[in-house]
């Protein structure tokens, strides 16, 4: 409800669950089960440092490195690790390669796993219902809710994450991004593209123009 | 029932601040060792499931509305924190807010 009047004689209510978490808060650092500045520290973490941007990074960095990327394909968990990219929750990371043959799909059917330190916290669409439904069920129409429409000879496998199996999409590096520099690919990747539900954007100006 | 996936819509990291206060206290709780990442999501597909039957969850604040339902079922059943206990610091709260002058920080009395 819009509540925001200037001549409050005092301070705005929150909402009702925004108070009941604060009495979770409350309650649980009084019994010393938690830490309101490690609260702090994990807000600042999801909202300020981890995001796609992260995956980008990675993604950019298999398309140029073929020993990086083949290592990350194997067994990701390590590879990501020694990049600082490592799941908090102890889940296990598996990247998957788009190809002409194969185009992969993120979904999580239960709730809305997700790669958090690649991806930092999954979009609103992610954890609808209609997106969980409707990815394993039909992905060529979900694909095309997002603009991709893919040849008809490239399958479409959808990846079901749990809480110990997180996937990311290595997309297909584009045409006419030849000898670009690790940024100037990694800004080719955009969140959707690591999900699978878009591919990695064509250089701007550059490459072929058809 | 919509099958539309809503690709418009706002997406700030957290719609609300207490979307990132319940997910911080999850993660938190989690990495206290308090309960296994595989029970949180066991636990929160259940409610995502049992909410879905009788409408459409568009993933964003009913989601984190199933959030919060599931972790205080959780912290209830372990006796970390009762219904009784959260309806007390939750009036607490609402009292703080409804005596403290706008614009002054709110703090708990006691």
């Amino acid at each position: 409800m819009p509540h925001d009047h200037s001549d409050h004689p005092h301070a705005v209510l929150p909402s009702d669950p925004a108070l009941r978490v604060k009495a979770l808060e409350t309650i649980l650092t009084r019994k010393g089960l938690i830490d309101p500045a490690a609260l702090d520290e994990i807000i600042d973490t999801y909202q300020n440092k981890i995001g796609p941007q992260n995956g980008a990074r990675v993604v950019a960095r298999a398309w140029a490195d073929p020993d990086f990327k083949a290592a990350l394909l194997a067994d990701a968990d390590p590879v990501l690790a020694e990049l600082g990219y490592y799941g908090r929750q102890g889940e296990h990371m598996v990247v998957v390669e788009n190809t002409a043959q194969q185009h992969n799909m993120v979904v999580c059917t239960l709730c809305s796993c997700y790669p958090w330190p690649l991806l930092g916290i999954p979009p609103g669409w992610y954890k609808s219902d209609a997106y969980r439904a409707r990815a394993v069920r039909e992905p060529r129409k979900v694909l095309a809710d997002f603009g991709v429409t893919l040849p008809s000879e490239t399958a479409v496998r959808v990846w079901d994450s749990t809480a110990e199996v997180r996937y990311l999409v290595l997309p297909m590096r584009p045409e006419g991004s030849d000898g670009l520099d690790a940024d100037a690919l990694a800004a080719l990747v955009s969140r959707d593209s690591m999900i699978g539900t878009a591919l990695a954007s064509k250089p701007l100006g550059g490459g072929d123009p058809s | 029932m919509s099958d539309c996936i809503d690709l418009s819509a706002p997406e700030p990291v957290f719609q609300e601040p207490w979307h990132a206060q319940v997910f911080a206290l999850t993660v938190s709780l989690n990495e206290g060792g308090r309960f296994s990442w595989a029970d949180w999501v066991a636990r929160f597909s259940q409610t995502l499931r049992r909410n879905g039957l009788s409408r459409e969850l568009d993933g964003g604040a009913d989601y984190f509305d199933a959030w919060l339902e599931t972790l205080e079922a959780i912290l209830a059943e372990a006796g970390n924190a009762s219904p009784q206990e959260v309806a007390l610091v939750r009036r607490d709260w609402e009292e703080a807010y409804l005596s403290t002058p706008h614009g002054d920080p709110v703090h708990l009395a006691g």
